[in-house]
């Protein structure tokens, strides 16, 4: 429950409105066509990103609650919520640039030099896209047994080994990189968190499709790969804390997406044009379904009460993660399931451009992305519960000596 | 283990309030004292009544000052049945002030009020009897015929489900005009406790803690409080709904802070259990559950408390929601303790009995989550939808 406009926030609305206006067309509330998500069209769309995140950039709009010294307008929270809440009508591209702001930004801004600080503003402007080289095919979930190997040679660190689950390298300009430095010392000690150019000699990316048919994510192969060492952040085997300050950020982000078009009030429209309204049964899930849409409103106004009040936030992040994951899993596959044999098709063929059937292939972006829902619970069952950890093993030990299963 | 979580929406008095209540609850009704009231064949602690009424003022909380209550709101009353929940104090406030209270609030003249809503300020318990032999909660199901005519009347019949009804000292009855039918001619009616031809029988009961009684009826005496509009009536179930909403989300705290307790100290194989991911995360699925579900009956209650345009559309989420989660989270709790979670002698057998009772009175989750399907539809469509999920 939003309460009213301040007459300053209303003033605000408007001149965001009327920036919006200038230089956006309004969103249509059905889809126009089915999602694309070949190589070309996800090319053009990122081009389209990096538009309008000029665009922003030079209205001033790109980061509101960023410093100025940083490219940002020195904002509140609540303009900043009042900027998306206005953009979210509007037919732009928010995406990718959006997450790696998101992320990297803020732990340049805490962690890093003046020199590295330099980066915030091209990034804010477009002109550099960034991306995220985390995850390797033996450090999911145990992000701290990353392998890829940064040697100190001179004034560089040299790279070399496999990331995966890289989102949009194949456009990325630049990246930030979790890397084992030192072997000789137990796991979270030898790490480091560097900054690297993407666009060397020794990097080489490799589209993985997912299930629902898109190239989002890659195999990114690096063989001896440069980066200055004073591009490392926090210094060198310390990049443990940094990579934590992401990984929360990370979370935060990806557990708020909305979805504007697919909700429990569509899905009731079109049970009821379908005639299945008149199904008790498919009333009593739909009933169900809505009501945990607004719980999860609830649960958001809640953390954002939180935020513009300038309190810690009086929620885990992972509890409406976890929610936000499940129930938008099943609503899709209700959805589906409502369409009946229509519900069988995909792409154009399927009622609403198919915008429900690529909801349910999409699962993974939030079972998985940002952290596998069993880590979440493993946080609240510690963090929030104060309930004892598993008996780990692999604290102590160099991390040359310890398990893995490759 | 005392689980801390941080409050919400709470302001330093309010919280001081329920901290008040909480002492005052673990003190005057432990579970040892709810066990021997529950075998008791009242199933009310008329002392501990008194005492709420008396030291507290809970049984007029929510009733204005100039009717003899305490003049506070919606939400104090809120966090006063969330401990009576938490406790499972056997006190009719839910029966008398959350939901008797409520509806004779929303039926009676603003000049009778204080008459009807004096004495339960005071402490003098009443109840509210609507449901008949179909089990319905939709005051427009009722058929029982107020025979007469203006505000003495004659009842006959019987009343089902009827909560804390043992302990009323007023009945309030919800019949109708003779020849009326359907939400045309109903009724707000008051029968004293005592009077000639009136019968309460006391009901064996799923829920241990929540007595429930078949009152029958063999031309009672009865005085009118008011002519009532079906949507009035309803307004005043719907408070009701919110209510105890509120009160199972205080189940739902105790039952966390229990299962967390447990899993904590309980150790097998040289380890707290609660460090195994398999209880880990049923107690991580108990932490949300709950946290949810209080978010859902925070909305619910200020939205009516605030007369917000969608409080009856929130009070049905937070009973499609909570109700089901409840028992879920009970059912859990159950389970985490193992073979002794399953015996008479630990508690958790009397949540799970609370949870079923409460999540069967006031309308079903299945019953709240149709109407809610049918309100969207109707607010997309600009059409009317006919009763409430109660």
């Amino acid at each position: 429950m939003r309460r009213e406009d301040t007459s300053e926030e209303a003033a605000f609305r408007a001149e965001v409105r009327g920036w919006l206006e200038d230089n956006a067309e309004l969103r249509s509330d059905q889809p126009a066509k089915a999602l694309d998500h070949s190589p070309e069209a996800e090319t053009v769309a990122w081009e389209r990103m990096k538009v309008w995140q000029r665009k922003k950039f030079d209205g001033g709009w790109a980061a509101i609650t960023w410093p100025v010294e940083y490219g940002g307008r020195g904002g509140t929270p609540i303009e900043s919520m009042i900027f998306n809440e206005e953009q979210s009508k509007f037919d732009v591209p928010v995406g990718f640039i959006a997450a790696s702001l998101g992320m990297i930004g803020p732990a340049l801004m805490r962690f890093g030099t003046d020199d590295q600080k330099k980066y915030l503003k091209t990034m804010l402007r477009g002109d550099e896209v960034w991306c995220q080289l985390f995850s390797e095919p033996e450090a999911g979930s145990d992000l701290a047994a990353v392998r890829t190997r940064g040697e100190v040679v001179g004034d560089e660190l040299v790279i070399n080994g496999q990331k995966v689950w890289t989102t949009s390298a194949q456009y990325a300009d630049k990246g930030f990189i979790v890397l084992r430095t030192n072997p000789d010392v137990p796991k979270h000690k030898g790490i480091s968190f560097a900054l690297i150019d993407m666009k060397q000699p020794g990097i080489e990316v490799r589209p993985l499709v997912t299930m629902r048919g898109d190239r989002h994510f890659n195999e990114v192969f690096l063989s001896d790969v440069r980066t200055p060492l004073d591009h490392v952040v926090n210094g060198i085997d310390n990049g443990w804390p940094v990579t934590t300050f992401v990984l929360m950020n990370e979370g935060a982000f990806i557990g708020t997406t909305v979805q504007t078009r697919t909700t429990a009030t569509a899905m009731i429209e079109m049970a009821k044009d379908s005639g299945r309204l008149e199904e008790s049964l498919v009333r009593q899930r739909l009933g169900e379904t809505y009501a945990r849409e607004r719980v999860l409103g609830l649960l958001q106004a809640r953390l954002k009460a939180a935020l513009l009040d300038g309190r810690m936030p009086d929620v885990d992040g992972s509890v409406l993660k976890i929610l936000t994951a499940e129930w938008g899993h099943e609503r899709s596959e209700m959805a589906v399931w409502l369409q009946g044999a229509a519900g069988l098709l995909a792409g154009s063929d399927a009622p609403m451009h198919g915008i429900w059937q690529d909801q349910a292939l999409s699962r993974g972006a939030n079972s998985v992305g940002g952290g596998t829902l069993e880590v979440h619970r493993n946080g609240l069952g510690e963090r929030a519960l104060g309930l004892p950890r598993e008996p780990r093993f692999d604290r102590d030990m160099p991390f040359r000596d310890l398990k893995t299963s490759g | 283990m005392a689980l801390e979580l941080p409050d919400f929406n709470l302001s330093e008095e309010r919280a001081e309030f329920r901290d008040t209540l909480r002492r005052y609850f673990e003190e005057h009704a432990s579970i040892t004292e709810v066990r021997r009231v529950m075998e008791s064949s009242l199933g009310i602690s008329e002392a501990l009544w008194k005492g709420t009424s008396e030291d507290l003022g809970l049984a007029g909380i929510a009733i204005a000052e100039e009717y003899g209550g305490q003049g506070f709101g919606l939400t104090e009353l809120a966090l006063a049945l969330a401990e009576v929940g938490r406790s499972l104090a056997p006190i009719p406030l839910f029966a008398s002030a959350g939901l008797a209270a409520r509806v004779v609030q929303a039926v009676a003249d603003e000049s009778a009020r204080g008459e009807w809503l004096k004495p339960i300020a005071e402490g003098r318990a009443a109840t509210l009897a609507w449901v008949e032999e179909d089990g319905r909660w939709d005051p427009a199901a009722v058929a029982m015929i107020a025979e007469g005519e203006g505000d003495t009347r004659r009842l006959s019949g019987a009343k089902h489900v009827v909560l804390d009804a043992g302990h009323a000292e007023r009945i309030f009855v919800i019949a109708r005009d003779p020849g009326s039918a359907g939400e045309e001619g109903l009724g707000l009616f008051a029968v004293e406790a005592g009077s000639v031809g009136l019968a309460i029988e006391e009901q064996e009961t799923l829920d241990l803690t929540r007595p429930l009684s078949t009152i029958r009826f063999s031309t009672v005496e009865a005085h009118r409080v008011g002519a009532a509009d079906v949507d009035v009536l309803r307004a005043g179930l719907d408070e009701a709904t919110a209510l105890l909403v509120a009160e199972m989300v205080g189940g739902m705290g105790m039952i966390l802070e229990t299962a967390v307790g447990y899993a904590s100290e309980r150790h097998q194989f040289s380890r707290a259990i609660g460090s195994f991911q398999a209880i880990k995360h049923k107690c991580a699925d108990l932490l949300i559950d709950y946290e949810a579900a209080r978010t859902a009956s925070n909305g619910a209650i200020t939205a009516f408390e605030e007369g917000d345009p969608e409080r009856v559309i929130l009070g049905a989420v937070g009973k499609s929601f909570v109700g089901p989660a409840y028992v879920k989270m009970t059912v859990e709790n159950m389970q985490i303790q193992g073979g002794v979670g399953y015996t008479w002698e630990y508690d958790a057998h009397l949540y799970y009995r609370r949870a079923l009772g409460s999540n069967g009175i006031l309308g079903d989750a299945a019953a709240h989550q149709e109407y809610l399907a049918k309100k969207v539809a109707e607010i997309a469509a600009n059409l009317p939808v006919e009763g409430r999920g109660n």
